[in-house]
């Protein structure tokens, strides 16, 4: 795949690149202008990396299974302890690794298993929000939230709506980030 | 590396949608997958068999088993393939049923999802090691949150078993709501004649501390191993020496709301909300008495027997220790003047709430058992009950049934033709009569047949005064008419709602609630009584709505449940905690800064230098601190790095389409 041959050029760009705009990225990959470009090519399902905790949106995402909340297919789960846990690399790794979309969630602030990881969590994925962009891959292909494990019924709306917004960009095809 | 991968058909829940035997088989094209299998029900008695027999067989030494959540069965098979001789550390779920196959319809959509996440879940167990769980002593003291019914039968099974049991309670006193009411239905037993020798017995207990007018302030700790602050709020009377003889109250000249009474006459700012309180001892609220108001007054210091008004009492928090916590907090009633300004919003003086109307009755609340209109004082020819006020009704937020209105408000009805003379007439306007427990049906049958109550299905639209009437409008979708009353006096069946503070609580305790309060159960079915907190139990409405059998048929099974949790002397703590490799430590201590547990502390080195370490008893495997080490030198136990990156890697593998 385009994506594993160009993640050299395209680590060297966004070290050589720094927050320069997305578009040396862009040119190191020769994948042309950033957002016009995310998403040109292909029709393939979008995929998703979704990471959520144990204790909240985990529990949150069986409920809707159990009340049968019906979504759509794209979403593949990883579970962690606590959104305190993530490292934002994984989100990174994901993108690099080809992902349309990455989705964090977890419990609602004031709700964490652990009493505070979330908080920790907020701090960081606020500020990978803002680097995500930067380096120029859309604002619609990166959401965290969170969901509680009584609401099923949030689960099955949160996933439908990031989905519809990633499968309006499409596939990133071609790019490594 | 010998994986072994098991696919679970769960009937047709998985099966149905998920083509279970070719995933089976393709799982065998995995790299270090060399068993691969289709069960029908892989957590019955067969299906474990199955695996432990492959392990055995095929030398497994890790097994992947795709089924249904790891929040259902990760337990089940953990123990499975310990029992089958590989540590049970070394197995992985995956989710396909709960994540995959109940959420979909299209098979083979479905099916090359639960191919994604059967990968991932293989690209994880590669990266599985041995765990090996520790020991810690644990604390086998108590504490109840909650003195009504629940609390008082959980904290007497526990103490009968011989636990110390504290029962934390807001109010003066322990009874609850059950305390308020006159009867209980279908039974029509004297609510306060079961109910006050089990408060009393709470209140003589050796093993019963009662800690009444006290808060829970903050919660730390673990199973087993709780640390809880206790707000004692300032009562203003010392009680060690208040002997509970009222003198104070009947000499107050300060009227203050009463809360026990629901509010239906005043009580004195220094109170005892009613004789057979436990503990029998006086409060002062301080925003009515004189004194604190005007500075002038201490009448109730002159007249207290004893010498026990103490002016200058302030809160006072008391820590204690635990190893189990049984959160009982009830319910508040809901509250209808907001909700319901068409039934007058409590500006129509004979319109009042289902508990009201529970103190008129009782003989020993405020008008001694005698029904009338609160605008007169006459005894009312024509009584209404309006059923599913603050229930089923999605205009105030309450769509759920609080389950215990019908049958009040059938015993309401018989009370008052008891009360008042048959010739009293009694309407009950309902949406649905539900009445599902034992005996509850043949008594609304015996209330509408015998006792003569008319039930008249369909809302009521518009409550309003006319001609020193309630004029009751609404509407018989039996009849489909419109119906006019001309009411006396008009009862409301006010729904169960969420004690104040529920969530708040729930936030000290970690655990989870609905959007409504109401506590979240560990699972509906099979672990009713639990929460996702281990050693945080619920019992009675805490966890939602309930009638008294219900609720002190749940206190005694949360009872059980801690007693088996106590029974132990040791309690084996988690494995899946954070390791810090020491030699790449740069001692920032930003996994001190962030650890919501204090788990990690500073080492002294041979060289004299510190590098950060773990205490394993007390970690809770969060992993706040591994996602915080600038170095990476701390990694989870159960969820490393590698095996999180190898599941991006693997599930973002372009797979041909199948």
């Amino acid at each position: 795949m385009a994506d594993q041959t160009t993640t050299q050029a395209n680590d060297a760009a966004v070290v050589a690149g720094d927050t320069a705009a997305a578009g040396t990225i862009d040119a190191a990959s020769g994948a042309g202008a950033a957002v016009a470009a995310d998403g040109a090519a292909g029709d393939r399902p979008v995929k998703i990396v979704g990471i959520v905790c144990n204790w909240c949106s985990y529990a949150g995402a069986d409920t809707a299974g159990t009340g049968r909340f019906k979504q759509p297919p794209n979403l593949r789960l990883i579970r962690v302890p606590c959104t305190g846990r993530v490292d934002p690399l994984f989100a990174l790794k994901a993108f690099e690794k080809g992902a349309d979309g990455v989705l964090i969630s977890g419990c609602h602030p004031g709700d964490c298993h652990y009493s505070e990881g979330n908080y920790y969590a907020r701090r960081k994925f606020e500020l990978l929000e803002r680097m995500i962009h930067h380096l120029g891959i859309p604002k619609e292909r990166f959401r965290w939230t969170w969901v509680s494990a009584s609401e099923g019924q949030r689960w099955q709306q949160v996933v439908t709506e990031f989905v519809a917004g990633v499968e309006k960009l499409g596939p990133r095809e071609g790019r490594a980030l | 590396m010998r994986i072994g991968v098991f696919v679970c058909h769960c009937g047709s829940n998985i099966a149905g949608t998920v083509d279970v035997d070719r995933l089976a088989e393709r799982a065998l094209t995995l790299k270090d997958v060399v068993h691969g299998e289709d069960i029908m029900y892989t957590c019955s008695e067969p299906g474990q068999a199955a695996i432990q027999k492959a392990i055995e067989e095929k030398k497994l030494d890790r097994v992947v088993v795709a089924a249904c959540s790891p929040h259902m069965h990760e337990p089940t098979f953990r123990r499975c393939v310990d029992k089958g001789g590989l540590n049970p550390y070394l197995f992985e779920m995956a989710n396909i049923r709960e994540h995959c196959s109940w959420i979909h319809t299209d098979m083979p959509v479905a099916t090359d999802k639960a191919w994604d996440i059967i990968k991932m879940a293989v690209a994880k167990a590669r990266r599985l090691e041995p765990l090996f769980s520790n020991e810690v002593e644990i604390n086998k003291d108590v504490l109840v949150i909650g003195g009504g019914v629940a609390g008082i039968q959980a904290a007497l099974d526990l103490a009968d078993a011989g636990l110390k049991v504290t029962i934390v309670e807001r109010e003066t006193t322990i009874g609850g709501v059950m305390a308020k009411l006159d009867k209980t239905f279908p039974t029509i037993d004297c609510s306060a004649c079961i109910l006050t020798p089990r408060m009393v017995d709470c209140g003589q207990h050796e093993n019963i501390e009662l800690m009444t007018y006290c808060e829970v302030d903050k919660v730390s700790g673990y199973v087993g191993n709780f640390t809880v602050d206790i707000r004692k709020k300032a009562s203003m009377v010392d009680w060690s020496k208040c002997i509970g003889c009222e003198i104070c109250v009947q000499k107050c000249p300060s009227k203050a709301p009463d809360v026990f009474n629901v509010g239906l006459e005043p009580t004195k700012a220094i109170y005892i909300p009613f004789p057979q309180a436990v503990p029998k001892r006086a409060a002062i609220q301080t925003e009515y008495c004189r004194y604190f108001q005007t500075g002038k007054c201490k009448v109730c210091e002159r007249v207290c027997p004893a010498d026990a008004i103490d002016f200058e009492q302030k809160d006072e928090i008391v820590q204690k220790r635990f190893g189990a916590i049984v959160v009982a907090t009830g319910l508040d009633v809901f509250d209808w003047e907001t909700g319901y300004p068409e039934y007058g919003g409590g500006k129509i003086k004979d319109v009042i709430s289902g508990l009201q109307y529970e103190r008129m009755l009782n003989a020993s609340g405020p008008y001694g058992g005698h029904v009338h209109r609160l605008s007169n004082g006459e005894d009312p020819k024509t009584v209404v009950f309006i059923q599913c006020v603050g229930s089923r009704d999605e205009s105030v937020n309450r769509p759920y049934c609080s389950s215990v209105c019908c049958m009040y408000t059938a015993k309401q009805a018989l009370l008052t033709k008891d009360h008042c003379g048959s010739d009293v007439e009694v309407y009950v306007f309902y949406i649905d009569i539900r009445a599902t427990g034992k005996g509850y049906e043949e008594f609304i049958k015996r209330v509408q047949t015998e006792f003569g109550v008319k039930y008249v299905r369909g809302r009521v639209s518009k409550l309003y005064e006319d001609g020193g009437k309630v004029m009751v409008r609404g509407v018989d979708t039996l009849l489909g008419e419109q119906v006019e009353i001309a009411a006396d006096l008009v009862v409301l069946a006010t729904g169960i709602q969420a004690p104040e503070g529920a969530k708040d609580l729930a936030q000290k305790l970690n655990i989870s609630y609905d959007e409504f309060g109401f506590m979240k159960e560990g699972h509906p079915k099979l672990r009713p009584v639990e929460t996702n907190t281990a050693g945080v139990f619920l019992a009675g409405v805490s966890q939602g709505p309930k009638d008294i059998p219900a609720t002190v048929a749940q206190a005694s099974g949360t009872a059980s449940k801690v007693l088996g949790l106590l029974a132990k002397d040791k309690l084996k703590t988690s494995p899946m905690i954070a390791i810090v490799d020491q030699k790449n430590c740069v001692s920032c201590w930003k996994c001190i800064d962030v650890c919501p547990f204090s788990a990690p502390e500073k080492q002294e080195q041979r060289d004299g230098t510190f590098k950060s370490h773990v205490i394993e008893t007390v970690c809770q495997g969060c992993g706040v601190c591994v996602a915080t080490c600038p170095v990476n030198t701390i990694s989870l136990k159960g969820f490393p790095t590698d095996a999180i990156l190898d599941q991006i890697e693997e599930v973002l593998q372009p797979t041909p389409s199948h």
